[in-house]
C-alpha cells in the first residue's frame, strides 16, 4: 500500500503509465464530443420557448461543471502539496489552473451568449454570473502568482494556500441560484429527484457531461505531463527521452 | 419524427434542410458562437502543452549535441 502510495507520488511513473494510456483516452474523448455534439446540435427537439438557441446548454452546462469540478482537482492538489509534499500534487496543481481558467470563461462565455436571445441581455451582476467571475479571477490569481515567484517550494505554498481560501466561492457559486433570485436559472439536473428536463433533450446533456469529463482529464494529464519534463529536464530519464529521439535522427543521417 | 431501432428510439434530423439546420431557426449567431468559441478555446487547450513539450525536449537535444561535440574537440586537442 505504501509502496504504491509512493510510486503515485513519482513523476517518472506518472509519465509513462499516463503515455500508456493516452492515445484510448483521446479516441475516447473525441468519439464522445462527435457524438455529443451531433446529437445536441441537430437531433434534440428543439426547445418550445427558446427556440434553438436551446442548444447552446450542450457547452454551457458542461464546461460549468468541469470549471466547478476543476477547482476542487486543483484545491485538493495544492492541500495534499502542503500537507505531504508531494512534487507531483504540485505538478497538477500547476496544470489544472489554466484549464480551470479557459473552461470558466467559457462557462461565462456561452452563457453571455445565450443571454442575449433569451433575458435580451449578455450581461447582468446576477449572483451566480458573478461568483463564477470571482472562480475566473481566482484561477487567473493561482496562475499569475506561480509566474511571480522565482523559488517553486515558496510558489506552489503561495497558490496552495490561495486556492484553498478560494475554496468559499464553491459553495457560493452552486447556492447562489437557491439564496438570490436572481435572473439565472435553478439547477437543470439534481443528486435527488428527476431533471427538469426532457429526456430526448436530457440525454445528448449526459454524453456531453461525460465527453467534458474526458476532455477534462486529458488537457489535465497533458499538461502535467509537461510540467514534468519541464522541472525534471535536468535528471537521466528526460534526457534519455530527448536522447532517443536524437540517436534515431543521427543514424539516419549517418546512412546517407 | 422518431426512428425505431429493435426497443430504442432515437430522435431523427430535426430540420427540414441542411440550409435550416445552419440558420437555426434565426438564432445562427448565438448557437454557432458559442459552439465555435468553444472548438477554438478546445483545440488551443490540447495544442498548447503538445508544443510546449515538443520545445522542451527540442532544446535538451540541442544541448546535447552541443555537450558531444564540446567532449569531442576537447579529445582531439590533447
Amino acid at each position: 500500500m505504501w509502496r504504491w502510495f509512493h510510486r503515485l507520488g513519482s513523476p517518472r511513473w506518472f509519465y509513462q503509465t499516463s503515455g500508456r494510456w493516452l492515445p484510448w483516452l483521446a479516441v475516447l474523448t473525441l468519439a464522445l464530443l462527435v457524438i455529443g455534439t451531433l446529437w445536441g446540435l441537430a437531433f434534440a427537439p428543439e426547445d418550445a420557448r427558446q427556440g434553438n438557441s436551446f442548444r447552446i446548454i450542450y457547452i454551457h452546462v458542461p464546461v460549468s461543471f468541469l470549471a466547478l469540478a476543476g477547482y476542487y482537482v486543483m484545491a485538493v492538489a495544492g492541500a495534499v502539496n502542503l500537507i505531504w509534499r508531494i512534487k507531483l500534487a504540485d505538478m497538477v496543481m500547476t496544470a489544472a489552473a489554466p484549464l480551470g481558467a479557459a473552461l470558466t470563461f467559457l462557462a461565462l462565455f456561452t452563457g453571455a451568449i445565450w443571454g442575449k436571445p433569451t433575458w435580451g441581455t449578455y450581461w447582468v451582476w446576477d449572483a451566480r454570473i458573478t461568483s463564477m467571475l470571482v472562480l475566473l479571477f481566482l484561477y487567473l490569481g493561482v496562475v499569475v502568482l506561480r509566474n511571480s515567484f522565482s523559488g517553486r517550494d515558496t510558489a506552489g505554498k503561495a497558490c496552495a494556500i490561495l486556492a484553498l481560501v478560494g475554496t468559499v466561492n464553491i459553495p457560493i457559486i452552486y447556492k447562489s441560484v437557491d439564496w438570490w433570485f436572481t435572473l439565472h436559472q435553478p439547477a437543470t439536473i439534481k443528486l435527488s429527484g428527476a431533471p427538469s428536463m426532457h429526456p430526448d433533450m436530457f440525454k445528448p446533456l449526459l454524453v456531453m457531461i461525460l465527453a467534458y469529463y474526458c476532455f477534462y482529464a486529458l488537457v489535465l494529464i497533458l499538461n502535467t505531463r509537461t510540467e514534468i519534463l519541464q522541472r525534471e529536464r535536468r535528471t537521466g530519464w528526460v534526457n534519455d527521452l530527448a536522447v532517443n529521439k536524437l540517436a534515431v535522427t543521427e543514424l539516419v543521417s549517418k546512412e546517407q | 419524427m422518431n426512428i425505431q431501432f429493435g426497443n430504442f428510439q432515437f430522435d431523427s434530423f430535426q430540420f427540414e434542410s441542411l440550409a435550416e439546420f445552419f440558420a437555426m431557426g434565426g438564432h445562427a449567431t448565438y448557437v454557432w458562437g458559442a459552439y465555435g468559441v468553444a472548438l477554438v478555446v478546445m483545440v488551443w487547450l490540447v495544442v498548447r502543452p503538445l508544443l510546449r513539450r515538443a520545445s522542451i525536449l527540442n532544446e535538451l537535444r540541442q544541448n546535447l549535441k552541443k555537450r558531444q561535440h564540446s567532449l569531442y574537440e576537447e579529445s582531439r586537442e590533447q
